[in-house]
């Protein structure tokens, strides 16, 4: 299976997890990080929101924070897929799963291939809230976060 | 020729997504062309004015302005990403 997929369907968390860890027996952990619509933003509600990406360079943005997870930690397997198009509040938007032998390598690596993905991958959120649309602005905790990894 | 793609918010405001610019040796870097751009006037200048963060990658790379442009190459201006 390929490593990261890019879709607008809805994915099903427990079969990218079986998919990663079955046949596996070295495997001793898996972390998933699990990202869902919010049904409120900075005090608004919002009803849809709207997910562009740039085809191409998003893939390569991805495989480029996979690579990096996987020259870093000790990995068995990882798996990222990011939703586009139109959701809805309650919809997953991004999974990352990581198996590794031990949970402190799964975790980390986890925890880092989403904050990269956060700053560096070309997605761009657009929501509609009862005052008409509106373009997601970068957070500087966003920023914070990835600077955490950086070496 | 160059390949520019516009994405997100910069789309919306110049209201288009793609455009193709003929390859010139002045056009060398991405600083000439957001010049050439700017230069367009109105809704380009606001978009591309020097307040304004807008990335920039060249065959989906990552790059800044000084980074060098050859002819065939896709440039590709965007705001800070939001995703996950």
């Amino acid at each position: 299976m390929n490593q990261i997929k890019i879709q607008t369907e809805p994915f099903d968390l427990a079969a990218i997890q079986e998919e990663l860890r079955r046949d596996n027996p070295a495997i001793g952990a898996v972390v998933t990080f699990l990202g869902q619509m919010r049904d409120i933003n900075e005090g608004d509600r919002v009803s849809t929101m709207t997910l562009e990406h740039y085809p191409g360079m998003t893939e390569k943005a991805l495989q480029a924070i996979v690579d990096e997870a996987e020259a870093r930690w000790q990995l068995m397997g990882i798996r990222v897929v990011h939703r586009v198009g139109p959701l809805h509040p309650l919809d997953p938007i991004v999974l990352v799963t990581v198996a590794s032998a031990h949970r402190g390598e799964a975790f980390q690596a986890c925890e880092f291939v989403i904050d990269y993905l956060k700053t560096r991958a070309p997605f761009w959120k657009k929501e509609q809230t009862a005052e008409g649309e509106r373009w997601v602005d970068a957070r500087h905790s966003d920023d914070a976060a990835e600077r955490r990894w950086q070496r | 020729m160059i390949n520019l793609l516009y994405f997100a918010r910069l789309r919306e405001a110049l209201q288009t997504g793609s455009e193709t610019l003929d390859y010139r040796a002045d056009l060398a870097t991405v600083a000439a062309i957001v010049d050439l751009l700017k230069a367009r006037g109105g809704v380009w200048g606001e978009v591309f004015a020097d307040d304004q963060t807008v990335l920039v990658a060249v065959n989906q790379e990552m790059c800044d302005l000084s980074t060098v442009v050859t002819d065939g190459d896709e440039v590709a201006f965007f705001p800070p990403v939001t995703g996950g």
